[in-house]
């Protein structure tokens, strides 16, 4: 039995909750043996991302302590799981904890699809869907084909894609706060292309980015509704016994 | 940090709409002309550009030689002051009254044109972007397609006012008066300044890439000849050539190759029926080799100024090109401002950036654009913390050592936090989540029983 | 210190390196092979693609019939004239060194004693051609001419009309170059009668 640990992020755990769940429930139903340490925090991004790099490394630290031992983590957020696999290393050069751990990193989606080999879950959503690719799984992770595979291999489920399914929704992390206008007007940019494809949901692999186009929609009083790949996989998903 | 006001930008709809669907149709053409070698091109490109800016004085003394060779001079400028005023006296020393320039952004970089206006030259901008500009008395707003921001009632108005043309809407008209006015401008200058795609140094030459004629003209039609370049576009050899010219042309307007590609190595020769008699080499550092000698940013220098991490910037496709303080707008921008002009000239610059990483994915000679804005983002902190912001983040990453205060402090943070600062600046443009019940924590305790 | 000698210095410092140290080859070379076959048919294609046209005849006395019809009685100059006599005409007529297959371009040294400026001035550009000079691509040229200065001051590459899209993005031939653009194509000169 392949044995993960969940890393689901400070923003999962604090703000939605259910998307961990659904991580959990979708990993036990492919076969996992899933455990969560509790120690597990922040994956360091806020400040590294923000140049307070000291800081930033004490976090990556105590990351690395937490996580020793660890078959594979699996993360619910391409975005935290390139800044371990990705970024560490900058923090913490010729740490050899650093090099041991990346390879066993995986995003969600990505622990799917490359190393489970799953691509049909069994679970099943009524809709028209459309995927936002989120940035760093895309352009770091390179995370484009696997969500889409496990999406349309869910029953009932149609996926229409969005003519700049690629572009950036403008969260960037305090970017949203430092230049609100200019992360407001990407987002807009961003649910504009959505309603055209006249999908009712949006599907990511980042909560993050899910945050912002949320609450853009709502915003505009949109009644197209956000959903983390996890919680449409775990959707009348049969937990494993 | 202050943060420049970009309201009026974001709030125009014609400004907007101008730069979406140019950016847009820019990128599209761009990935219309790509190859599947794209890659190992792009590999090649910033090998080959590693490698000569790592042993830069080597290739500037080659290129110096072999330019010297071919019966140019080599003019070396540590600053704007000395090359403008290099190109002042020539000029003044050969009763030049008016220069035709094409299109560079290193002459921008120096404020040239002001230069020699202020000693009484007339130097006339020729392509038809950029004289729309100098004739309306703007700055380029994107450096490869500098007036992408003007309508074509726009340039009307403009040309009314300075040619007295009649009333003309339509862009082959409105080339039409640019080409008449234009036409008698090369004819009658003493002189052409462009600036250079490429040096080569075994050839002791310049690459001009273009495709209006303009820069042919500029550096074909007058009697003197005078390329400005900063040191770092130096190449090792024209066989280098096949694969710049192909990602530059295909990156920037996705064409297979530009319309004119001239490759010049000094003045006319014997038994040539024209040309420039006199060919000068401007090589200017102006900060250059300032940037050189930070090993992990060195490859802001690669830079071939193509323009697609513009295009495919979110943040410039939103503000456009105006709300960048420099010369160079969009990523590459960002990373050169603060580099040339210090970190504390516009520290907000590196952070205004999402991080997306468009820029680093399309660069043809493969900048790693999103990893230098993070490092600007540590020296500016290193430099010059935000008090404020330093101990939040002290106190934020003790809470994220310590998983107890932790659990018990963030949802408290998140429910009980004061509509003010980011939240405030956050609810401004969208609305918050409501907070959960519990946290994954507590559910999978719960589950675990 | 002059200038020069202070900018060297500092690229030196910079890169921690001395007067005269060695420098390590650059990366080989990346030459490019272009298509193979039906180089006449492939240039032909890409240069109609921008808007050039291209006649293909078999002897010089049938050039000279498509130059004609090609200039349709307007004034020209051929091979070289001052700057002003090329200002004022209508069309140049020039040869090419080499014609490119793969991107229709037509590549010029100044060597071959033609007038730079009249494949740029006036508003037509007619180029006669051998067929033998067409190779499949930019990188064959490099190959051939690895210091394409050494004989000329200027090789140009012309690649269709010269364009712009500054207005609204709006494609324009013809902005300072020819809008216009011939080449002829003699199929193979010397067995021509
Ligand atoms: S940084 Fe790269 S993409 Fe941007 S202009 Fe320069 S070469 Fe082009």
């Amino acid at each position: 039995m392949v044995r993960v640990s969940l890393f689901v992020t400070c923003v999962v755990d604090q703000v939605f909750p259910n998307v961990g769940m659904a991580m959990a429930k979708v990993l036990e139903a492919a076969g996992c043996e899933v455990e969560f340490r509790e120690a597990q925090t922040c994956c360091a991004q806020p400040a590294f991302n923000s140049g307070y790099r000291d800081q930033a490394r004490t976090v990556a630290e105590h990351f690395l302590t937490t996580f020793e031992g660890a078959e594979y983590i699996v993360v619910p957020s391409g975005s935290c799981c390139s800044m371990i696999s990705h970024h560490f290393a900058e923090l913490l050069p010729g740490d050899n904890r650093v090099h041991d751990l990346e390879p066993r990193v995986f995003e969600f989606s990505q622990f799917l699809t490359n190393v489970l080999k799953v691509e049909d879950v069994g679970a099943s959503f009524d809709g028209l869907v459309t995927y936002h690719d989120s940035c760093h799984a895309l352009r770091e992770l390179k995370i484009k084909d696997g969500p889409r595979k496990l999406l349309q291999n869910v029953r009932g489920l149609r996926l229409v894609e969005m003519d700049t399914a690629e572009e950036c929704c403008g969260f960037g992390g305090t970017f949203s706060v430092k230049f609100p206008e200019i992360s407001g007007g990407m987002v807009r940019t961003k649910i504009d292309a959505i309603e055209r494809t006249g999908a009712s949901t949006v599907v990511s692999i980042d909560s993050s980015c899910l945050m912002q186009i949320q609450g853009a929609l709502d915003r505009a009083r949109s009644k197209i509704r956000t959903m983390h790949l996890a919680e449409v996989l775990a959707n009348t998903l049969k937990a494993a016994e | 940090m202050k943060t420049p006001d970009v309201t009026a930008a974001l709030g125009d709809k014609k400004l907007q709409l101008a730069i979406y669907s140019a950016t847009a149709r820019l990128g599209e053409r761009r990935r219309e002309t790509i190859t599947s070698d794209h890659e190992e091109l792009r590999q090649y490109a910033h090998d080959i550009k590693k490698h000569t800016l790592d042993h830069l004085d080597f290739y500037l003394e080659q290129l110096e030689r072999n330019v010297e060779a071919r019966g140019g001079k080599v003019i070396w400028a540590k600053d704007g002051a000395e090359a403008c005023a290099f190109i002042q006296n020539l000029a003044r020393k050969r009763g030049v009254k008016v220069i035709v320039k094409s299109k560079s952004m290193t002459t921008e970089e120096i404020h040239l044109n002001e230069h020699l206006e202020e000693v009484g030259i007339e130097a006339v901008e020729t392509d038809l972007g950029e004289y729309i500009l100098q004739l309306g008395g703007e700055k380029p707003f994107h450096i490869i397609a500098p007036a992408l921001h003007k309508t074509k009632e726009d340039v009307s108005d403009i040309f009314e006012k300075h040619l007295h043309s009649k009333r003309e809407t339509s862009p082959e008209g409105l080339t039409k008066i640019a080409r008449v006015a234009l036409r008698e401008k090369f004819l009658e200058a003493g002189m052409g300044i462009t600036g250079a795609n490429f040096l080569v140094a075994d050839s002791g030459a310049i690459v001009l890439v273009e495709n209006e004629g303009n820069a042919r003209l500029s550096s074909s039609a007058p009697k003197i000849h005078v390329a400005v370049s900063g040191i770092e576009k130096v190449i090792p050899r024209a066989q280098d050539l096949g694969v710049f010219l192909k990602l530059l042309a295909r990156s920037a307007t996705g064409q297979p190759l530009s319309v004119y590609t001239s490759f010049l190595a000094g003045a006319k020769r014997e038994g040539e029926p024209d040309g420039p008699e006199e060919f000068y080499l401007v090589l200017l550092d102006n900060g250059r080799t300032r940037l050189l000698a930070d090993e992990s940013k060195r490859q802001s220098l690669y830079c071939i100024r193509c323009g697609a991490c513009l295009n495919h910037c979110p943040v410039y496709r939103k503000i456009g090109g105006y709300n960048y303080p420099w010369v160079y707008s969009g990523p590459i921008g960002k990373i050169l401002t603060p580099q040339f002009m210090g970190i504390e000239h516009d520290p907000w610059l590196p952070f205004a950036s999402s991080l997306c990483g468009a820029c680093g994915e399309v660069c043809p000679v493969k900048i790693e654009i999103p990893r230098i804005l993070l490092e600007l983002r540590s020296d500016k902190v290193a430099n010059d913390p935000d008090r404020a912001e330093l101990w939040s983040f002290k106190v934020w990453a003790w809470v994220m050592r310590h998983p107890k205060f932790y659990a018990r402090l963030a949802p408290l943070a998140l429910s009980a936090a004061p509509p003010v600062g980011p939240v405030k600046k956050w609810l401004s443009q969208r609305d918050l989540p409501v907070p959960p019940a519990k946290s994954f924590r507590d559910l999978w305790k719960e589950r675990s029983k | 210190m002059t200038s020069r000698d202070e900018i060297l210095s500092k690229a030196r410092a910079a890169l921690s390196r001395n007067t005269g140290d060695p420098v390590p080859p650059p990366p080989a070379v990346l030459l490019r092979e272009g298509p193979t076959e039906h180089l006449v048919e492939q240039f032909t294609a890409a240069l109609e693609a921008l808007a050039g046209n291209v006649v293909v005849v078999k002897t010089c006395e049938e050039a000279q019939v498509a130059v004609d019809k090609a200039l349709n009685g307007r004034t020209f100059i051929r091979s070289t004239g001052t700057r002003d006599a090329i200002a004022q005409v209508e069309v140049g007529i020039t040869s090419a060194d080499y014609a490119l297959a793969d991107t229709g371009s037509l590549v010029m040294f100044t060597e071959s004693n033609e007038s730079r400026l009249l494949s740029l001035l006036p508003p037509c550009h007619i180029a006669v051609i051998e067929r033998s000079k067409i190779v499949a691509c930019l990188d064959d040229v490099f190959r051939l001419r690895p210091l394409p200065g050494a004989r000329s001051s200027a090789m140009v590459v012309i690649t269709g009309p010269s364009r712009t899209a500054d207005i609204e993005m709006r494609l324009v031939r013809g902005v300072h170059g020819p809008g216009e653009i011939h080449v002829i194509i003699i199929d193979d000169v010397t067995r021509s009668p």
